[in-house]
């Protein structure tokens, strides 16, 4: 990404994912219903509470693989007794803002759970297949090439640093799933299910492929 | 939009009169520009923000008219001189003729 | 290649089969609205600074700085200025209004370009004089034709 695209990531006036943090920040205290708790009554205050918590997903709860955005939906449903909010919906997105920004500038930890490890090499193995007409795998230009261009743009590394990220094509914050499903349409590959464990196996993957490098989110990317 | 926007403002607490202060002022808002298609194909109406106005102690010291060619939650950044101190209000208005508005304090030395 | 492609799209225009994808304004629109603007007055070239980066990540988000070189007072002072494109759906992108109080004729905003074009901004003097500034901006995905 250009020098003004990370001024815009650096400063939270120029950030438009500020106002998701603030979206989220006014949702952390709000009572869905009367009988159903505010995040809050759990889990006090998000600044203090949720530091370092988004750095550790995706992660086996209760033996299910979750990331942050089904940590959340599993709060929702079994502690709020609320409908999960839909993927890339803003209560959701304003939601996984508001804690991963609390991990910003903490290193990504490596998830060492036995019971992961064969959804990490899943990941593994997806992120080194290839995939859709195009057929090619993201090893091939995320391992391989990246630092040259495509399409005059620059191939980044890949690393999930920064989600959910304000992406100036969707001129919108979205979540890492969402960059992937761009990704694979890109390569003309047909895409997993949603709700499918391809996305966290990949993202398990991701995360652990970018362990100890530093959470910028929410980030801003072209 | 039916429920007032979230606003950023950025200006300095405190200056010295007749200095040239920078402010800079953001809302949420997608600026459909009534371009885009929905996955059915139809076309997404137009909403954007049309008008931005600044003014201090009452009085309108800028004022910005907005267009389709405006990028998504908008950012603008615009100076003032510092001649009193006072009340600074930032007005989005939208194409509907809603209105939502802001406000920071400037103490002026 | 900006140019065979308008010349093209003029003369699917005057056969009557302009493509349905949306027509993007061409300098002629801008130079339309522009006039519109100005009236039968001159414009003079000078004064008006507009700061794009001449390679776009993204059209979607563009900074955008304008400056017009004004002493700023009571009377000698910017009254307006105008940001129109060559090159998008339709020309217009901001205008500002100025006054005495503003201490320094600029302003910062991010804006969308579609496509590789010209910029131009037109700034109106507090004796009634046009100038006009430009920047010319190479955008490499486009903002307003892109759908995902």
């Amino acid at each position: 990404m250009s020098l003004q695209t990370k001024a815009m990531q650096d400063d939270p006036t120029l950030n438009p994912a500020t106002f998701w943090i603030m979206d989220g920040e006014s949702m952390w205290t709000q009572k869905p219903s009367p009988q159903s708790p505010a995040c809050s009554e759990c889990h006090g205050q998000v600044n203090t509470n949720m530091k370092g918590v988004s750095a550790t997903f995706p992660k086996s709860v209760k033996t299910r693989l979750l990331n942050l955005d089904g940590q959340i939906n599993q709060c929702r449903t079994t502690q709020q007794q609320q409908p999960a909010w839909p993927l890339e919906s803003k209560s959701l997105l304003s939601m996984s803002v508001l804690i991963a920004n609390q991990s910003k500038g903490m290193p990504i930890v490596a998830n060492q759970q036995p019971e992961t490890q064969a959804a990490l090499k899943a990941g593994e193995a997806l992120f080194k297949q290839r995939m859709g007409h195009v057929n090619l795998s993201c090893a091939q230009c995320h391992d391989e090439r990246y630092g040259m261009r495509l399409a005059g743009s620059t191939i980044p590394q890949a690393h999930p640093t920064a989600y959910p990220i304000y992406r100036l094509e969707w001129q919108t914050v979205g979540s890492l799933q969402r960059r992937l499903r761009n990704c694979m349409n890109a390569v003309r590959a047909q895409l997993f299910e949603p709700d499918a464990q391809e996305w966290l196996q990949l993202e398990l993957y991701l995360m652990w492929r970018a362990r100890g490098m530093l959470v910028e989110s929410p980030g801003v990317r072209p | 939009m039916t429920r007032p926007l979230r606003t950023i403002v950025t200006a300095p607490p405190q200056a010295k009169r007749g200095q040239v202060i920078t402010v800079r002022a953001s809302a949420q808002h997608p600026m459909e520009n009534g371009f885009r298609h929905n996955e059915r194909g139809q076309r997404i109406e137009r909403d954007i923000l049309t008008d931005f106005i600044c003014l201090y102690n009452g009085i309108e010291v800028f004022r910005a008219k907005l267009h389709t060619g405006i990028a998504a939650n908008p950012l603008i950044e615009f100076n003032t001189l510092a001649v009193e101190s006072g009340e600074l209000s930032f007005e989005w208005r939208d194409s509907g003729g809603l209105s939502t508005i802001a406000k920071a304090r400037i103490e002026v030395i | 290649m900006t140019i065979q492609r308008r010349d093209c799209l003029a003369w699917l225009s005057t056969i009557g089969l302009a493509p349905h994808s949306m027509a993007f304004a061409s300098t002629d629109q801008a130079k339309q609205a522009i006039q519109i603007l100005v009236g039968d007055q001159t414009i003079q070239t000078g004064r008006v600074i507009l700061d794009i980066p001449p390679l776009i990540e993204n059209g979607n988000s563009v900074v955008m700085t304008l400056r017009v070189e004004s002493p700023m007072t009571e009377q000698d002072h910017v009254k307006s200025v105008h940001v129109l494109a060559e090159g998008n759906p339709l020309p217009h992108i901001l205008s500002a209004y100025f006054t005495p109080r503003s201490g320094r004729a600029q302003v910062m905003s991010r804006v969308r370009l579609a496509e590789n074009q010209r910029v131009w901004a037109i700034a109106q003097m507090s004796n009634g004089s046009f100038w006009q500034g430009y920047a010319d901006t190479l955008v490499t995905t486009s903002a307003c034709t892109e759908e995902r």
